[in-house]
């Protein structure tokens, strides 16, 4: 299991067990973690799942691929260190990841 | 004055659940009209993800989700569905008994409906324009700030800022150029996802001086009185730029939204619509909910539990429209009406 941490606009930190091969979202959803929506489900088609990776994990978790950079048109107040949380999937490697989620996905 | 259409049953909803409702009250003979918000047949499954192959569907070792909703239309033809697209139902009303039921039902493009039945498929909710949530947009989304062109007229002379790098922005980017005072396109990236043909005739005309292309995002309104003067941007570096305009259309994608439907008296669980799991009926008799909108005790978001759902509701909407049948129960592989009623045999 890989810990994530999921800090919501407020500044309240929520750390949730994943299991490597699920995503960041189905960690966040399956736990109720506020600030993610996924109305999609996972199909990379909504952008309602979008994280700030912080600073420190960017590199590791590293850069979308095109479709998700179209998918992020979606969302609002994108960043350099903007993601698809349904796109990250998990690896014992990110053990410890922190992200953090926008104020409002929709 | 508009004519009020008369229907067995109301269908909302043209997803894959709403649509196999169709074929399983038409086995009862019962008629539906279906209204849906989008401009297309198929809901999520066309909306959100047509090129994806769904796995779960019994029979279907993989489909596409516009797959599915071609093979469902193909299925339901026999029985001459009438669909409203581009509508939502605003406002219904209870004119029957519960023993009785009979609604009458507005869609906010003002056609009436009087059903005697009404089925609730609507998935996720509504499908609205994402808004962007920058502070006090909701101010100027009376004369500034416009989520979809309705009207071209209503931007003709003015100073138009669209956002968004998708086929919405890209073709009402094209087609405001000659309308408009001015139209600047802004985008996060200078990549676009819409189709590449627009985007070259878009590139053309900021070559030509036609038009504005800047790289950024909105962060703030300012104007008066709801009246938009200038929208604070932020390019990709962090610094700052305005850009006058007097309009203002950003196209960030669609959400789903319950919408309406939170008016019309149904008892409502964390914007779910709890139903009894006999009937799908929901708590006002003759309206029914099936699939993702609904909620029970087990439930689960599959395609597949929604057309079980459709059957079962279709059964008691029977009772409703033929309150005097006598009930049998047909197979379609052995019954020769209901063969008949799917043109086979």
């Amino acid at each position: 299991m890989a810990k994530i941490q999921f800090i919501d606009f407020g500044g309240t930190a929520r750390t949730v067990e994943a299991e490597p091969g699920s995503t960041v979202m189905e960690a966040a959803i399956k736990n109720g973690v506020p600030g993610i929506e996924a109305e999609c489900g996972g199909a990379c088609a909504c952008a309602t799942c979008h994280v700030y990776i912080e600073p420190d994990w960017q590199e590791k978790v590293g850069a979308p691929s095109s479709m998700e950079e179209d998918m992020l048109d979606f969302a609002y107040d994108v960043r350099p260190n903007s993601r698809l949380s349904c796109q990250i999937t998990v690896t014992q490697e990110l053990d410890g990841l922190s992200v953090r989620t926008p104020e409002k996905q929709a | 004055m508009t004519e009020t259409i008369k229907t067995d049953c109301l269908i909302i909803g043209a997803g894959p659940v709403g649509l196999f409702a169709v074929f399983e009250l038409g086995l009862l003979d019962i008629k539906a009209h279906v209204v849906d918000i989008l401009d297309k047949i198929g809901g999520q499954c066309a909306e959100l993800y047509p090129e994806k192959p769904i796995y779960d569907i019994p029979g279907f070792p993989t489909v596409t989700g516009q797959g599915l909703i071609d093979n469902l239309m193909k299925q339901i033809e026999p029985f001459g569905p009438v669909f409203h697209l581009n509508e939502m139902v605003a406002e219904v009303q209870n004119l029957g008994t519960p023993t009785a039921p009979l609604f009458r039902v507005k869609t906010n493009a003002d056609t009436l409906f009087e059903a005697r039945s009404i089925v609730i498929a609507a998935g996720g909710g509504s499908f609205q324009p994402k808004k962007p949530p920058i502070p006090e947009i909701e101010t100027y989304e009376r004369e500034s700030v416009y989520y979809a062109v309705r009207k071209i007229e209503t931007f003709r002379g003015r100073s138009v800022l669209i956002v968004g790098g998708g086929d919405s922005a890209l073709d009402w980017t094209l087609n405001l150029v000659p309308v408009a005072k001015r139209v600047t396109l802004m985008h996060r990236r200078d990549d676009f996802r819409a189709a590449p043909h627009s985007v070259e005739q878009m590139r053309a005309l900021v070559r030509d001086g036609a038009m504005d292309l800047r790289i950024g995002q909105a962060t703030k309104l300012q104007g008066q009185n709801g009246r938009l003067e200038h929208v604070i941007c932020r390019d990709n570096d962090g610094g700052e730029f305005a850009v006058a305009c007097d309009a203002m259309l950003p196209f960030f994608g669609l959400t789903m939204k319950l919408g309406p439907i939170a008016d019309w008296g149904l008892s409502l669980h964390e914007n779910l619509i709890p139903v009894d799991t006999e009937k799908f009926e929901t708590s006002v008799p003759g309206i029914f909910a099936i699939g993702d909108i609904n909620t029970y005790p087990g439930k689960l978001k599959l395609i597949l539990s929604g057309f079980h759902e459709g059957a079962l509701a279709a059964q008691k909407v029977q009772r409703y429209v033929y309150p005097d049948r006598r009930v049998t129960f047909q197979y379609t592989t052995s019954s020769t009406s209901l063969q008949k009623k799917l043109g086979v045999a």
